[in-house]
């Protein structure tokens, strides 16, 4: 019954306009960077590369399909919360706006089949927006930009030989779904506590914002609990383009994001278990 | 032969904070039973359906259904209980026919297009199986209802208002239905209705609660013929009718005259003899009306 419930879930998603939202926003976002990184882009990496140009040679091709893939991952980490919060959001509020849940809870189905149904379903969701996410931006910019070292100036300079640049950004795409399925969690344990589809979404969109905030400040028993905060972690994926891969860190970020997901889902089931559904 | 017991919820409360919506309910719906459950809006009969359905708590209390606690069993109940719950709420971005798949495949029946196809050519919505039902109208989404509650052939069927929305001829194929739904099918219907005159139609049995308390049930012909009626005659002579009335074996206390007629508290086989009565004595009856004492009690209370 559970598979039954899974598929009818996805089936219910893809019937929705409104889940399409997030593939063409990503379908239209990743095409305008790379056009724009194509007719612009030389001269971008020359206004950030000038001052190391007087002082190293530069050869090769450095504007190549792995650097605008990492542009892109950078820039659209900054909207994926969203769309992803539209859809994650919605999965139980709606069908409490819509009266449905009722339908849904008096059938031989346990309210824990139902909840495990549909957040998994919202997980394979942001799976499938993560991957198509990773086909435009690597896919597409591999294609016409080629393949090349990846050259990133951040506090410090790396750059990645060719050969060793594939497996991390596949890594890193994996570690974005894991963010991304925080997320997600977040805005369906909201989905369940309210009967509006926007409260959700406003709600996991403050929670991250205030999170960012507080990550950002030192004082006293802030310090302590920094670590333990979700936002802390989500570009948790940058640490795998260092040129030296910090894997317990990485791992540790992992993890806590993934308990996060697990205790967000079973506040979720203990909150809807014990519910009165009076819509 | 012995009823077997369908329903039974026994002592039945529901508190939302300080309110009490439904208080120490008790009722006993038998098999092949069309059982009216009626009462006022806000009488707690939702209430009651959603505790019956596992979709609210009890406060206290308890609910037998097919013999098995409630509480234990919810699930294997649930696959033999068919049941609009309120209003008919659909997924409205896809068509009837889906939404009847899924939620047939929920209850455990085995949909084909064919078995969808049929319940729906039984509500009247066939022509309607593609058109997504954020297009229907509310006494299309009614028959809809319907049809998904017996979409997995349920042993007992409940029905939260179901003639809601519909129009005069809607009303009555759904009467029908119902009743050859016990009749030739010997399913068990517990119908939630706020109109008396709906129930005392089709209904074998009926309670009627109010402000969550039972305040009368049994057999709805018993309860309707239980009592004395009030019967109005419009007549020419009131007057000469008080009198004669009076000088009668129908002496009573009970009996109002205005300018045209003349009402008088009676059993339901003594109307044709004060009908003679009257007549005998030349006192032209142009129309007799009865109101029947439970009718009145159930007006009173629903009256805004």
């Amino acid at each position: 019954m559970f598979f039954t419930l899974l598929k009818i879930e996805l089936e219910k998603i893809f019937k929705k306009g409104r889940s399409f939202i997030g593939f063409i926003a990503i379908g239209i976002l990743v095409p305008i960077i790379q056009i724009a990184m194509y007719s612009e882009g030389n001269d971008y990496f020359n206004m950030f590369t000038q001052t190391l140009q007087q002082q190293f040679d530069f050869s090769g091709n450095l504007l190549n399909g792995y650097l605008i893939a990492f542009i892109v991952l950078q820039s659209l980490f900054v909207h994926i919360p969203l769309l992803v919060s539209l859809i994650a959001g919605d999965m139980l509020a709606g069908e409490a706006i819509a009266g449905t849940f009722r339908i849904l809870l008096i059938r031989p189905v346990s309210r824990f089949q139902v909840i495990s149904a549909k957040f998994i379903a919202a997980q394979i969701y942001t799976l499938l927006l993560i991957l198509w996410m990773s086909v435009l931006s690597m896919g597409l910019s591999v294609l016409f930009f080629g393949k090349g070292e990846l050259f990133i100036v951040a506090s410090t300079i790396t750059i990645l030989p060719q050969d060793d640049i594939l497996w991390r950004f596949l890594l890193a795409y994996f570690y974005g779904f894991l963010s991304m399925s925080t997320v997600a969690s977040v805005a369906f344990f909201f989905s369940g506590l309210v009967e509006n589809s926007i409260g959700p979404i406003v709600s996991t969109m403050a929670v991250i914002i205030v999170f960012t905030i507080i990550s950002s400040l030192d004082a006293g028993f802030i310090k302590a609990i920094k670590p333990f905060l979700f936002t802390n972690h989500l570009i948790g994926w940058r640490y795998l383009f260092e040129q030296t891969i910090d894997s317990f860190r990485i791992l540790q970020s992992a993890i806590i994001l993934f308990m996060h997901s697990i205790l967000l889902f079973a506040l979720s089931v203990y909150y809807l278990h014990k519910k009165d559904i009076m819509t | 032969m012995q009823p077997i017991p369908i329903i039974e919820i026994k002592d039945l409360s529901k508190s939302f904070g300080s309110f009490k919506a439904v208080d120490n309910l008790s009722l006993t719906v038998n098999q092949g039973d069309i059982y009216g459950f009626l009462g006022p809006n806000g009488a707690g009969k939702s209430t009651t359906i959603r505790m019956m359905m596992s979709l609210i708590q009890p406060s206290s209390g308890y609910i037998n259904i097919f013999g098995m606690p409630l509480s234990q069993h919810r699930s294997s109940i649930a696959r033999r209980i068919g049941a609009i719950v309120e209003k008919p709420d659909f997924y409205l971005y896809l068509t009837a026919a889906k939404n009847l798949e899924i939620l047939g495949k929920l209850s455990g029946a085995n949909v084909s297009k064919k078995s969808i196809d049929a319940i729906l050519d039984t509500v009247g919505l066939l022509d309607r199986a593609s058109s997504k039902v954020k297009t229907f109208s509310y006494g299309m989404k009614q028959r809809l209802g319907i049809a998904q509650a017996l979409l997995h052939n349920p042993d007992l069927i409940v029905l939260d208002e179901p003639t809601n929305g519909l129009d005069p001829v809607g009303v009555k194929e759904i009467r029908e239905l119902i009743l050859s739904l016990s009749r030739e099918q010997n399913k068990t219907i517990f119908l939630s209705s706020h109109i008396l005159s709906e129930v005392e139609i089709i209904a074998t049995n009926m309670v009627i609660i109010n402000k969550g308390c039972t305040i009368v049930e049994g057999n709805v012909q018993e309860l309707l013929n239980k009592g004395l009626l009030k019967v109005n005659f419009m007549i020419d002579k009131p007057k000469q009718a008080l009198e004669c009335l009076n000088n009668s074996r129908f002496n009573s206390s009970n009996i109002v005259i205005t300018d045209t007629a003349i009402t008088i508290e009676t059993e339901q086989f003594f109307i044709s003899d004060i009908n003679s009565l009257l007549v005998a004595n030349d006192i032209k009856v142009e129309g007799i009306q009865s109101t029947r004492s439970l009718e009145e009690y159930f007006l009173s209370i629903t009256k805004p």
